[in-house]
């Protein structure tokens, strides 16, 4: 059994958590270690485990469970750990407010309009797929314009083919896996294309998902126009010069009936904007204490709702670290504040936490702005290590210990990614 | 005598994606590979030169599940020339459910040796 009915919904739970995918079931198992009891997981989809069910491709888990294993197996290894630890699961429910002394209100299939009180929040509500609206394409409106998860869900989970003859905007992996994915069904994937220099996905799936079925990458390349009344019939395309204008004189003309954007992810934080949680403008998370607690007090966030991760093994590290901060915080448990604030620098995006303190160890999550090969990273004058390369489209993870921040007497750490 | 060749390969072991280079020997024998940052990426480079092999993943119909498909894996790795030919042979499979994981839904898929499993539970909805 991979889904337990809740038949009753108390009125106060010690820690809630929003969302049931990798990011609230890692928070839910986090908050009962540290002894909270009263556990709710609450899930809009039938059934918790979040977007893992179709990602049914190989690859996740190894840094976490030691072995690859694919999308379900790593969402069913998890929501059976949920299940026997005695957490409640609540399915087919949206968290629709949320007030700063942390009184919820649900929508809910089963039990209704209900409200309830937490001693402690984790918001794990994940990201939703950027769509054409966001990159203003020009063009028609036809039919056969959608985005790459949405077509991976059709496919994996319905058994529907969105198109014949399919190109690819965007570089990201869920459209480099979807190139694969279609290929495998028969699909005709006439190309992916990316506007920047370089691609937005992970190395692997460049090499797995095009290298082996010739699915050539158009780098400095994007759709300039979608054509077709009802059902898509081409689109044209056309390289972009450095400043990332399309050169019209190179453009040209592919027929297909399909237009898959795999062009980034959205944290989904309208919960989090009902309480006016300090939003980073660069992520649109919230911002996060070493803790993954946000601006209000006994919330927490983690997962794709914080920043957008490209493992979902780094979703459950820092989804256990916030489930265990909720479940001390529900039980009166409270470490010291955080005194050192992280200040993004020369080829830092934004990092994730955005304040650390100097009596554990931490992990600082951040991504680069541009690709550099031979480089250091510079945490102020306290740390600084040497790596092989940074790329935009992979995530960096820094493991400080704490004996490097016990020299540091300043408020402040300014990250620098430099070339050597 | 044939002269060495170099290759180069992006290791797929994990997202650290390290650029490999294999030099055989003009024939298939591997006499070195550089860049690997672990083990792992050694031995990858070496089986991507001599014998590419992967694991794939689709899905298949379910009849009276939650949803029309359900997830498969080979329970191994198979030759990556033979990727295409499994995928297009487990299309013709349809179970029923309740289904548990771990399933083997195709045994020894066209002689590769290795399983076609499910890689979820599904009761009957």
């Amino acid at each position: 059994m991979i889904t337990a009915e809740l038949r009753h919904l108390e009125p106060h739970y010690d820690v809630v958590i929003s969302g049931g995918g990798p990011a609230g079931m890692a928070a839910a198992i986090g908050a009962r270690e540290r002894g909270a009891e009263k556990v709710l997981l609450i899930d809009r989809e039938a059934e918790a485990g979040g977007i893992l069910w179709q990602c049914i491709h190989h690859g996740f888990g190894l840094h976490h469970f030691g072995e690859e294993l694919t999308g379900p197996e790593y969402a069913q290894r998890y929501l059976k750990q949920v299940i026997d630890n005695g957490i409640d699961v609540l399915t087919d429910t949206y968290v629709y407010d949320i007030s700063p002394v942390r009184r919820l209100k649900l929508m809910s299939g089963s039990q209704g309009i209900r409200t309830i009180d937490a001693g402690a929040v984790v918001l794990a509500m994940g990201a939703r797929e950027r769509t054409r609206g966001a990159i203003r394409i020009p063009g028609e409106r036809p039919s056969g314009v959608l985005t790459a998860g949405l077509a991976q869900k059709f496919v994996n989970m319905m058994g529907l083919l969105p198109g014949r003859r399919v190109v690819i905007l965007g570089s990201g992996d869920i459209g480099l896996i979807m190139a694969r994915r279609l290929t495998l069904e028969g699909v005709e994937v006439l190309g992916v294309f990316e506007i920047m220099p370089y691609a937005n996905g992970l190395n692997r799936n460049i090499v797995q998902c095009l290298h082996d079925y010739d699915i050539p990458l158009h780098l400095s390349t994007t759709v300039v126009d979608i054509r077709g009344r009802d059902r898509v019939q081409g689109v044209t395309v056309a390289p972009v010069s450095a400043t990332l204008k399309p050169d019209m004189s190179r453009a040209w003309d592919i027929a297909c009936d399909t237009v898959l954007l795999s062009i980034g992810l959205i944290p989904e934080n309208e919960l989090s904007r009902r309480i006016d949680l300090r939003l980073d403008p660069v992520t649109s998370g919230p911002v996060v204490t070493s803790r993954m607690q946000t601006s209000a007090n006994g919330v927490f966030a983690c997962g794709n709702v914080v920043h957008i991760h490209d493992l979902v093994d780094f979703v459950s590290e820092e989804a256990t670290l916030a489930g265990q901060a909720a479940g001390d915080y529900a039980m009166f448990r409270h470490l010291p504040a955080d005194n050192i604030r992280l200040i993004p620098g020369d080829n830092v995006a934004y990092c994730v936490p955005h304040t650390l303190s100097t009596d554990r160890e931490h992990t600082v999550y951040m991504r680069v702005r541009k690709p550099m090969e031979k480089c250091t990273i510079r945490f102020g004058s306290a740390f600084k290590t040497k790596v092989k390369y940074v790329f935009p489209a992979e995530m960096v993870n820094i493991t400080l210990m704490p004996e490097l921040l016990e020299k540091f007497h300043g408020d402040t750490l300014r990250i620098d990614v430099v070339q050597r | 005598m044939s002269e060495a060749h170099i290759t180069h390969y992006l290791c797929i072991g994990c997202p650290l994606g390290c650029r490999l280079e294999v030099e055989d020997n003009g024939a298939d024998d591997v006499v070195k590979v550089r860049g690997w940052g672990c083990k792992k990426g050694r031995a990858y480079g070496e089986e991507e030169h001599t014998d590419p092999r992967r694991v794939m993943a689709t899905s298949v119909r379910i009849r009276g599940g939650r949803w029309g498909r359900i997830p498969v894996k080979t329970s191994g790795s198979i030759p990556k020339a033979m990727v295409r030919e499994v995928a297009y042979a487990v299309r013709a499979i349809e179970v029923e459910a309740p289904i548990k994981i771990g399933t083997v839904v195709a045994a020894n898929i066209l002689g590769t040796g290795v399983d076609v499993i499910t890689t979820r539970d599904m009761e009957r909805a």
